[in-house]
């Protein structure tokens, strides 16, 4: 191509990119991707979508038992059971998204190999889908919710907003786990242990009130996301009495943490797959 | 790809890897309507060229232009999933091959239809034989209509049928003005419906133009080197050992020695023979192979009169073949031998000894092409007296 000018040549081919021309197409695929699956499992098996409720229900069946029964974290606590299972239906997305997106590049090798696509529509997908499963499941911790007694108030209008910064904080952690595992495989046991400790740091098991001291309290708070988003979840959700994150952080100004965190992690995560992008189907 | 540990206890190796460039100092233009076919041996790079045309690899250098709309077709039916029906397996292709969702819905009738899969539409990819998958999968990729196609080798699949349904496509699709790249190892594909050809060899283009030249230097190319070669020519070799066949080859029409000659031109075949013993009007013969073991013509001294003279030991003697290549493009052996006169008792039978690659423009599946002429002349209907008309 000796030509300076490429106007007549049309447009260059750049490779690929994460999010290709056209971010319409993203969606189109993200969502054509996610819907396919979910369908998968939905009619895959002859009991379908009753596998995907089991899971969280069983958990949560172990985990009631033993901490009502046994250990007996939860007594004393208003509607410790919706809680715990509101946690466990929260904390299931937020694994699946990420632990399922590890080897999502991997798992799509055949598409990834094989055609041009914006590359992002990989880790999306697998966030969209388990989005999907979260609406159904928490339809089942709504009916169980109300069934503990708690009624019904206006403010739960508002507990979808939750979902915002938990799919933003899955999102980027999806994008960053993705690309990072086809370079490197340990990302796939490290990321297991990891959440391990997030599932332990969070208010699930236990609600904050166990913990011995305030700074504890606003530690886990103020840095660990998901602990921010399920407080105020058990507040808007459950049990209003409950402190809100605000209160629980130690001042409104304090959720500027968990909020930047999860900002840091989404940039840091688009930053890392943006830069793999280009070069993935060729390091598969 | 390394693992932490690696990158831990190695910190300051580089990470070793081999360069290799799949493709380099690759230039050409297509143009609008053109049908150009990409031909080349295996690893000649003719799928990565693909591949950086379609943007899934990334170049490291240079740029490709495109202008239209461009599909790619590296593999038929990117993205089907054996679980789902065909109605989602068609949605799910047609979105990864650049339709909306909306376009790939509403194309799903006529995708079915092309696909002559309207009976089977509710059942399960899986149960589907492969020939009814790549007849869908194909279906898919004619509906997409795109301005630019980038095909990798996907029309030699599907029974008869649904493989004439895939050229007439091809034709129509050229017809209509699309651009097409075509990689193939199917000359006569090329032949057919290229207008242009390019051969890749070690990720460069060493020819381009007419695409029945470009095919007749691949096939050369590909017998050249690597072709099969017998193991040892001396584990085959049979006979008393009274005479040897020292030297044998092909030569063109001007008296050249060549590896490869034109189909339809005059040429000869050429065996030496170096006598050991005394011989009375020994026997030469030989036996011309395909490729394929089929023997497609056999000559000897016999033939003529079989009184060839007296030898001693040490003289020698120049065995010829002269005729028009008449052999079918591709490599053609030729196993001489000499026996002692009546040709039952062997001196010497060299297996494949001499070989020689066929070219020609085209392909007509038989084992030799020798000049004739075909006709089609219009006659009338023999009309059946005992049978109603209309």
């Amino acid at each position: 191509m000796t030509t300076a000018s490429s106007a007549p040549l049309g447009r260059a081919i750049k490779g690929p990119s994460a999010l290709g021309s056209d971010p319409r197409r993203v969606l189109h695929l993200a969502v054509t991707l996610a819907v396919m699956e979910f369908k998968l499992r939905f009619f895959g098996s002859v009991l379908g979508y009753l596998w995907q409720l089991m899971r969280p229900l069983l958990f949560f069946g172990v985990l009631y038992v033993v901490f009502t029964e046994f250990v007996r974290i939860g007594e004393g606590v208003r509607y410790y059971p919706a809680i715990l299972l509101m946690g466990i239906v929260l904390f299931t997305f937020f694994s699946d998204s990420t632990s399922r997106s590890v080897t999502a590049v991997i798992d799509r090798e055949n598409l990834v190999r094989k055609i041009e696509f914006p590359r992002l529509v990989v880790p999306l997908s697998v966030v969209l889908l388990a989005y999907f499963n979260l609406v159904l499941n928490l339809l089942a911790v709504l009916v169980f919710v109300l069934a503990t007694g708690v009624d019904p108030r206006l403010e739960w209008l508002a507990f979808p907003l939750l979902l915002i910064p938990l799919g933003l904080f899955a999102g980027g952690l999806a994008m960053l786990l993705s690309a990072l595992f086809v370079r490197f495989r340990d990302v796939q046991p490290i990321w297991e242990v990891l959440l391990q400790v997030l599932f332990y740091g969070s208010p699930i098991l236990y609600v904050l009130d166990i913990l011995p001291s305030d700074e504890l309290r606003e530690l886990v708070v103020r840095f660990n996301p998901l602990a921010t988003i399920l407080v105020q979840a058990r507040h808007t959700l459950i049990d209003e009495q409950a402190p809100n994150a605000w209160d629980a952080a130690g001042g409104f100004v304090y959720l500027l943490i968990p909020a930047t965190i999860v900002l840091v992690v989404l940039a840091l995560g688009f930053w890392v797959f943006n830069r793999e992008a280009p070069r993935i189907a060729e390091e598969l | 790809m390394s693992t932490l540990k690696e990158r831990a206890l190695h910190p300051f190796k580089r990470s070793t890897f081999d360069r290799f460039d799949a493709l380099h100092d690759v230039s050409f233009a297509v143009e609008p309507g053109e049908f150009v076919g990409i031909v080349g041996r295996n690893g000649s790079g003719k799928s990565t060229l693909l591949k950086c045309m379609a943007g899934i690899y990334r170049t490291d250098t240079g740029a490709i232009y495109i202008n239209g709309r461009m599909s790619t077709f590296i593999e038929l039916g990117v993205g089907f999933n054996p679980d789902l029906a065909a109605r989602d397996n068609i949605l799910i292709n047609g979105v990864m091959l650049g339709l909306s969702p909306r376009e790939a819905r509403e194309r799903y009738d006529r995708v079915i239809d092309f696909a002559e899969l309207r009976e089977f539409e509710e059942l399960k990819l899986k149960n589907y034989s492969s020939g009814m998958q790549v007849r869908l999968a194909f279906s898919v990729m004619v509906q997409v209509d795109a301005d630019i196609l980038l095909v990798d080798e996907v029309l030699a699949v599907g029974d008869v049928r649904f493989q004439q349904k895939c050229f007439d496509v091809f034709h129509r699709l050229r017809d209509e003005g699309k651009t097409i790249l075509f990689v193939t190892h199917d000359m006569s594909a090329v032949r057919r419906f290229c207008h242009r050809a390019l051969l890749l060899e070690r990720g460069e283009i060493i020819r381009i133009g007419e695409p029945a030249e470009v095919a007749a230097s691949y096939v050369e190319l590909s017998f050249a080197e690597g072709g099969e070669q017998p193991p040892d020519p001396d584990a085959t070799r049979s006979g008393d050992g009274a005479a040897e066949i020292v030297d044998s080859w092909w030569e063109d029409e001007h008296g050249e020695r060549q590896t490869a000659l034109p189909q339809g031109r005059p040429c000869s075949f050429h065996a030496r023979v170096r006598f050991h013993a005394h011989a009375e009007h020994p026997g030469i013969s030989t036996v011309f192979e395909s490729e394929a073991h089929q023997p497609l013509m056999a000559t000897s001294t016999d033939n003529t009169s079989g009184e060839t003279g007296l030898f001693e030991p040490g003289d020698e003697a120049e065995f010829q073949v002269r005729m028009d290549m008449v052999f079918a493009p591709g490599r053609v052996h030729a196993s001489p031998a000499v026996a002692h006169r009546g040709g039952h008792r062997i001196m010497d039978r060299r297996e494949r000894l001499a070989s020689v690659v066929v070219t020609a423009a085209r392909v007509s599946g038989g084992l030799i092409d020798i000049p004739h002429d075909v006709r089609l002349t219009r006659v009338e209907p023999v009309l059946q007296p005992d049978r109603e008309l209309g």
